[in-house]
């Protein structure tokens, strides 16, 4: 029976996969969006089975933990949620330009907790010193050449040795960790403690009386000028050329070692700029743990954002919301904190996920017309 | 497929009403609390099942943020708290400090609690307050159930009395480890006069690896005892395992290690937090700085292994804890120990944690007071008879 319906169709297989010519705009985001959706109901789902709770709760808490009361007025959790989807952005937008040239920097924790490092090492040093304007500038710059420093030595060994940069760039981490809790080590307060509890001396300004605006603002603009750089810069095109193919770059005159030193160097600048805004500006204090392994999500955001910083935003955003408002959950219904990764890992595979439907078409046998997603 | 999608949208539209609502009631009393990990960490669970206990006791309502790193996450979380409408908020890691410091000035309306800190009393702010326990005691009565068992091992020709050495796995070389090692270190010496002592320190206060690794280089070089302080059961198991008898911490480890747990001091928290919670309703101040006892019920010992203890050590655990509750025993009894072969009559402790160090006179009537002057131990004097393995965190 089967044979016969085989032979008669031509050996046509029941379903093959196709790649979908380029999908209206509009229709690839409704399919996210409704991953995104799919993907919540599940994470319900799931929460009842755990909790044994009522389903829409879930998600009323999940709201309370992302952006607070928004009822009753008040605006505290918004401006978190501002500053950490702010901070998470700023880190992806620095290993952008690495990865779009295929450059896997896994440094970027590293690169910013060396910046960080130099911003607390300014505050604390050099705060009786030098007037504070100058202070600030001095904060600044240390902190962005730190990290650029950190960048550029992988990148370095990549073009002249072609070390592994995956490797090397984690190992740098681990460097920056260590310099990191033996710095505060040695000057902790109290004395001894091994932490650094608080520097009073040196923080960054506070625009409009918000501790997070500064941070937001300073991000905001990075956006900007990162997606021009990215897109209608010389330097933008050369990264994508070589992202694409070494040789073809070689052989329309780019200097291949050239552009990766340059990028990491840009790359590692920015994650210290990042450091730098989160010592200064927001922690006054610095421990291995400041990057809290934002330059590992960092890595995530960028590639979900398919390294255009606009969608770099959106994504930054919802890993954002999901970990603050899964974490909201955890802790109201007594789940300990595997939940709030659980959850973010099943939206993250639903997006992951629904690109496949976006890229390619499933056509079942007989079918005339694609079947729509 | 767009009927599907319009149904979908629909939904979230229907979530983000849901989520609009919420309740809001603040007629009781409500209390938050900040935890550096989750009840994984036998630290925090510690503090958990005490929030648990105490509140549901006192019929207050209580809030949690688990997983909260020592930076300004912590601020974040309190701000968090004092949004949901907490009255106390309670912080349980050393590095919260600083942090919940900064959220006290800004929210004076709520009263904020902080574990192991250190500057409540010369911040002297009305809604900051430090607390700890006399948990010295805990671990010198440890100590005295570990020294009897050398004893027991000494009896049965198992060991000489020189060869009673003991192996302590720590965190940081810190005043509260340093306090935490050498109380216990004092039990042991207190009923076996012979009796060393390998302090090893792993630079973590919560790393299963490395603490499992320092017990067993411990026990490598000759450490017929184990015991530690910081947070994971790395250390008991590798005990387990080596069969080398264990004092553990934070609670029992029995269940994982039945042939080599002898018994395990804690910090127990539901007294302070009932005082606390007491002192709120009550419209009372709380201590800036408050200490924990074995008369407060704050310093507990678990229930003796089945296995593992020497015979007697119940009876003279008793004896031994009446004394330290009446004052005829002193844990840190200038008499018993000597720095440099020399007996202490005088130290200058640095209390207050400022720059200019030593401050304060902690010697009195042949007495180190510890815990006397703040909550959190200042006894940081390395004594005869202990060796640091390594000293380099």
């Amino acid at each position: 029976m089967r044979e016969q319906v085989v032979r008669k169709h031509h050996h046509e297989p029941l379903m093959h996969i196709a790649k979908r010519d380029d999908m209206a705009w509009w229709k690839a985001w409704l399919i996210r969006l409704a991953a995104v959706l799919i993907a919540l109901l599940f994470v319900g789902v799931i929460s009842v089975i755990l909790n044994g709770g009522v389903f829409f709760e879930t998600y009323g808490t999940m709201f309370r933990g992302a952006f607070g009361r928004l009822g009753s007025g008040s605006t505290r959790l918004l401006w978190k949620f501002l500053q950490e989807t702010a901070i998470l952005l700023g880190i992806s937008l620095a290993v952008t330009p690495a990865f779009k040239m295929k450059f896997w920097n896994c440094g970027a924790e590293g690169q910013a907790l060396i910046g960080g490092l130099m911003s607390a090492i300014c505050m604390m040093k050099l705060s009786d010193s030098l007037p504070y304007p100058l202070l600030l500038v001095v904060t600044v710059i240390t902190s962005v050449a730190a990290g650029a420093v950190w960048g550029v030595i992988p990148a370095i060994f990549k073009a002249y040795y072609k070390t592994n940069e995956t490797l090397f760039t984690l190992m740098m981490n681990y460097i920056a960790m260590q310099l990191v809790a033996y710095y505060a080590y040695v000057n902790a307060i109290p004395a001894g403690s091994g932490q650094i509890q608080s520097i009073d001396t040196g923080h960054l300004p506070v625009i409009g009386g918000q501790a997070y605006l500064l941070n937001i603002l300073v991000i905001t603009v990075l956006t900007v000028v990162m997606a021009i750089y990215l897109k209608y810069s010389k330097h933008g095109y050369e990264i994508a050329v070589v992202g694409e193919s070494q040789n073809t770059a070689r052989y329309i005159g780019i200097n291949v070692k050239k552009v990766i030193i340059r990028t990491m160097l840009i790359s590692g600048a920015v994650c210290g700029l990042i450091g730098c805004l989160l010592v200064a500006g927001t922690d006054h204090s610095v421990n291995a743990n400041t990057v809290g392994g934002l330059g590992f999500t960092a890595i995530m955001v960028s590639w979900l954002g398919q390294f255009n910083p606009g969608i770099m935003i959106i994504m930054s955003a919802l890993i954002v919301f999901l970990d603050s408002g899964a974490a909201k959950v955890a802790d109201t219904f007594y789940l300990n904190g595997s939940y709030a990764d659980i959850v973010a890992g099943i939206v993250i595979l639903f997006v992951v996920g629904c690109e496949f439907f976006i890229r390619y078409t499933v056509k079942f046998r007989h079918a005339q017309k694609e079947v729509d997603a | 497929m767009k009927k599907i999608l319009a149904i979908l949208l629909a939904a979230v539209m229907l979530l983000g009403l849901t989520a609009c609502g919420g309740d809001q009631s603040d007629d009781t009393m409500k209390v938050g609390f900040i935890y550096l990990h989750d009840e994984n960490s036998t630290y925090d669970k510690n503090f958990m099942d005490a929030a648990k206990a105490a509140c549901e006791k006192m019929g207050v309502e209580y809030v949690q943020k688990a997983n909260i790193a020592e930076t300004n996450d912590c601020y974040d979380a309190a701000v968090e708290l004092v949004e949901e409408g907490c009255d106390i908020i309670f912080a349980d890691s050393f590095g919260h400090e600083a942090h919940i410091l900064k959220a006290a000035k800004e929210f004076k309306d709520v009263q904020f609690c902080h574990a192991t800190g250190t500057n409540a009393h010369t911040e002297n702010l009305d809604n900051f307050h430090n607390a700890f326990a006399s948990i010295y005691q805990g671990r010198y009565l440890a100590g005295v159930a570990a020294g009897l068992k050398l004893n027991e091992m000494i009896a049965n020709k198992e060991i000489t009395a020189e060869q009673a050495k003991m192996g302590y796995v720590g965190a940081f070389t810190y005043a509260e480890v340093i306090s935490g090692y050498t109380s216990f270190y004092l039990g042991a010496k207190s009923v076996c006069p012979t009796v060393t002592m390998d302090v090893q320190f792993t630079g973590s206060w919560y790393n299963e690896q490395l603490e499992k690794d320092a017990a067993t280089a411990l026990i490598s070089k000759g450490c017929v005892h184990i015991s530690q302080h910081a947070d994971s059961m790395g250390a008991p198991t590798a005990c387990e395992s080596a069969g080398v008898p264990n004092v553990s911490y934070n609670g029992s480890t029995e269940a994982a290690c039945p042939k080599t747990f002898i018994i395990s001091s804690r910090i127990n928290w539901e007294p302070y937090y009932e005082y606390m919670i007491t002192c709120v309703k009550e419209g009372k101040a709380i201590d800036k700085d408050w200490t924990g006892t074995l008369q407060t019920g704050s310093v507990e010992l678990s229930a003796l292994g089945a296995k593992a203890p020497a015979a007697g050590t119940a009876e003279k655990l008793e004896a031994v804890k009446t004394g330290l509750m009446d004052g005829s025993i002193n844990v840190f009894d200038v008499s018993t120990f000597t720095v440099g072969q020399k007996t202490l009559t005088s130290y200058k402790a640095d209390i207050d944690s400022n720059v200019e160090g030593a401050d304060t006179e902690v010697i009195a009537n042949g007495i180190f007071e510890e815990s006397k002057y703040r909550s959190a131990p200042y006894f940081d004097l390395r004594i005869d008879g202990i060796t640091l393995v390594n000293e380099k965190y």
